[in-house]
């Protein structure tokens, strides 16, 4: 499975950084240009989708690794199918305080893959995607990134408690400057997707920790980000919550097609997210395993039930523990 | 709450709406508790459009006794103590340092003359109170904003900010006032402390996640002034107000009290009629100066209130 990644991942080197400059017009205007293409794949999104249906019995056929990732991914774009999303080599952190949170870890993520990152507190899970998103620079090793137009949704909503949900939702495509009206037309059909119809003119402290949330998702989804971290998002929601959510968070994922990196506490919820498991170790943080979920999209929710679930969740618990 | 309401599925949320809104009865009932001057009644309309009114006249009423009838109570033991100190305590020779009530209201504030002086006067130390705060609002807030922006500039400034509070202003004021005027320096000076330091802690307090948010789409400092930091201080910078607002008015009165000059004000008068034995006027003077500043420390709760009370509850943490 991880060979399969290495080998893509060098022989897209060069087109890697061909992405990367196209890619960097994404952030400055996310309303036209580069995004397009991802534009089309969410259109094209379902289509495909259609033939993986939610019965787990086609598993197997696309179970061989990485090139289950081209299974799901709509056929088209060449090129924005091979070249990774998101790529560490070789990275290491170390913290001014002496601290080293990760050690030669590699990992790469493909547009349109579903990447859930499981381990123990403190393996440096948050590290790995402060590094991805910019916000910490990597001590050793290179990281890619194919486009800036990056979402990243933290573990609490953080939103702006004197914001109505609309104010909220519009946020950063007011920081990224777009146009009034395009910023309007993109936040009422973003607040419609995540079901926050009716609750534009609240206030974040009038709502319940789940539709906080879907607010906080919102905003982020209000730019299109082609490659979006999650930082444990639900994990401050109780479990019915946190399975509503994570069923239309596949649904966006179905439908926007972006390349996704998720960390949680959850087996059960990375599993029944993704389309690969990466475990790591505890500190400092490396690459343990990397178990792919051989389950197509949509996945309905009943697919928490079945055996072959279990049996992956109870793979991927057996990693966990083998310390 | 939060279980319920969120698990509800996208088609069916506008059912939610209605229930929604009753459970922020809730917080805003918990704050009042902690802000005495608040009516109950009073921050809720604005959130919560669809209120159904089940319950609510009779916890008003309840607030109403609390917020009224106890300190109504209060002060007639207050009264009470007064009479028993004036009639009861003192002597004939001593009753002009406690005059008993009746007495303080028919000459201090019923003499149509002696009224009319004190107006002046009130309204000469609030020209001062607030003109002296409000340079003292703009620069406040001015000097926390750059200390916000540069850990060298606060940390420069910072032990100034201090030092100006904690200097006896009453030896200093003669010396400022030769150079800046008289009236309005001790206000400044007693006012700035609180406000550089409310205005600065609400501009440091923003949640680190909330600035990684913001520079992930590499804003600039002003952006990030204006559109986090700011709002994200008023709730602070507006207790610094209500602080500074309130020694303000002793800083006016007690500045006033010493350096005598120009047309008198509220202090002014409290000195003259002290040393001319004046027992009435002396305490009705006394009651008007308190009574500005519980006003003006009742004004800036209220405009508080007003600008984040629709959105910052104090009990949420
Ligand atoms: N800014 C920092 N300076 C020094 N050490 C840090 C810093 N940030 C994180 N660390 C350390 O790096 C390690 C990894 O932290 P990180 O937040 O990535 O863990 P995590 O896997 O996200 O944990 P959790 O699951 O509890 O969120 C921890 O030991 C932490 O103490
Ligand atoms: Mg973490």
């Amino acid at each position: 499975m991880t060979p399969t990644d290495t080998t893509t991942g060098t022989s897209t080197d060069t087109s890697t950084g061909a992405a990367a400059s196209t890619g960097s017009d994404g952030p400055a205007d996310p309303g036209t240009g580069t995004r397009a293409g991802t534009g089309g794949d969410a259109s094209a999104g379902p289509g495909p989708s259609n033939g993986t249906h939610p019965s787990p019995g086609t598993a197997p056929t696309v179970g061989s690794g990485g090139e289950s990732v081209g299974g799901v991914e709509p056929a088209g774009d060449g090129a924005a199918r091979t070249a990774p999303a998101l790529r560490f080599t070789g990275v290491s952190k170390r913290f001014r305080d002496g601290t080293v949170a990760l050690v030669d870890t590699d990992l790469t993520v493909h547009p349109g893959e579903f990447v859930s990152i499981v381990g123990p507190s403190g393996c440096g899970k948050s590290t790995l995607l402060r590094l991805a998103s910019g916000l910490d620079a990597v001590t050793d090793g290179t990281m890619d990134v194919a486009s800036r137009n990056v979402g990243y949704v933290f573990q609490d909503a953080t939103l702006l408690p004197w914001r109505t949900v609309r104010a909220n939702v519009g946020l950063l495509a007011e920081l990224e400057h777009l146009s009034r009206a395009e910023r309007a037309r993109r936040v009422a059909e973003t607040i419609s997707l995540v079901g926050l119809d009716g609750f534009e003119r609240h206030l974040p402290h009038e709502l319940s920790g789940g539709m906080r949330m879907r607010a906080s998702l919102a905003r982020s989804l209000v730019l299109d980000p082609s490659i979006f971290l999650f930082d444990e998002p639900f994990g401050a929601l109780d479990e019915m919550t946190r399975e509503r959510l994570n069923d239309e968070l596949l649904r966006m994922f179905v439908l926007r097609r972006f390349a996704a990196l998720f960390i949680t506490h959850s087996v059960a919820e990375a599993v029944f997210l993704s389309t690969r498991v990466v475990v790591m170790s505890g500190r400092p943080g490396r690459v343990k395993a990397d178990v792919p979920v051989p389950f197509g999209y949509p996945r309905a929710p009943e697919l928490r039930y079945s055996p072959e679930f279990a049996a992956l969740c109870g793979q991927v618990s057996a990693h966990l523990r083998s310390e | 709450m939060a279980a319920s309401t969120a698990s509800v599925p996208a088609g069916t949320t506008t059912s939610d709406a209605v229930a929604a809104p009753s459970t922020t009865r809730t917080p805003t009932g918990a704050g009042a508790g902690s802000a005495p001057v608040t009516d109950p009644g009073g921050i809720a309309p604005s959130g919560a459009p669809p209120t159904p009114g089940r319950g609510g006249s009779s916890r008003r009423r309840a607030g109403l006794v609390s917020l009224v009838v106890l300190p109504a109570a209060v002060f007639a033991v207050f009264v009470g103590i007064w009479y028993w100190v004036s009639d009861g305590v003192l002597n004939e020779q001593q009753r002009f340092m406690l005059p008993p009530p009746h007495e303080v209201v028919r000459i201090g504030f019923l003499d149509w003359t002696n009224f009319t002086s004190m107006m002046s006067a009130l309204k000469l130390t609030c020209e001062v109170t607030f003109a002296g705060l409000a340079i003292s609002m703009v620069l406040g807030v001015a000097v926390a904003i750059a200390m916000s922006q540069a850990r060298w500039i606060e940390h420069s400034l910072y032990p100034w900010a201090v030092v100006v509070q904690t200097v006896p202003i009453l030896a200093l004021t003669p010396v400022l006032s030769f150079f800046f005027g008289f009236a309005l320096t001790s206000r400044i000076i007693v006012s700035f402390f609180p406000i550089v330091s409310n205005t600065l802690f609400g501009l440091q307090s923003v949640d680190r996640s909330m600035h990684e948010l913001f520079s992930l789409h590499h804003t600039n400092r002003w952006t990030r002034l204006w559109k986090l930091q700011l709002p994200a201080a008023l709730p602070s910078m507006f207790n610094g107000f209500r602080n500074a607002a309130g020694l303000s008015v002793i800083g006016a009165i007690v500045g006033e009290f010493y350096f005598k000059q120009g047309d008198p004000g509220l202090g002014t008068n409290l000195s003259v009629f002290t040393s001319r034995l004046e027992g009435e006027r002396l305490w009705a003077t006394t009651l008007t100066a308190s009574l500005l500043g519980v006003a003006v420390f009742v004004f800036f709760g209220w405009l508080a209130r007003r600008v984040v009370g629709r959105w910052y509850q104090p009990d949420r943490g």
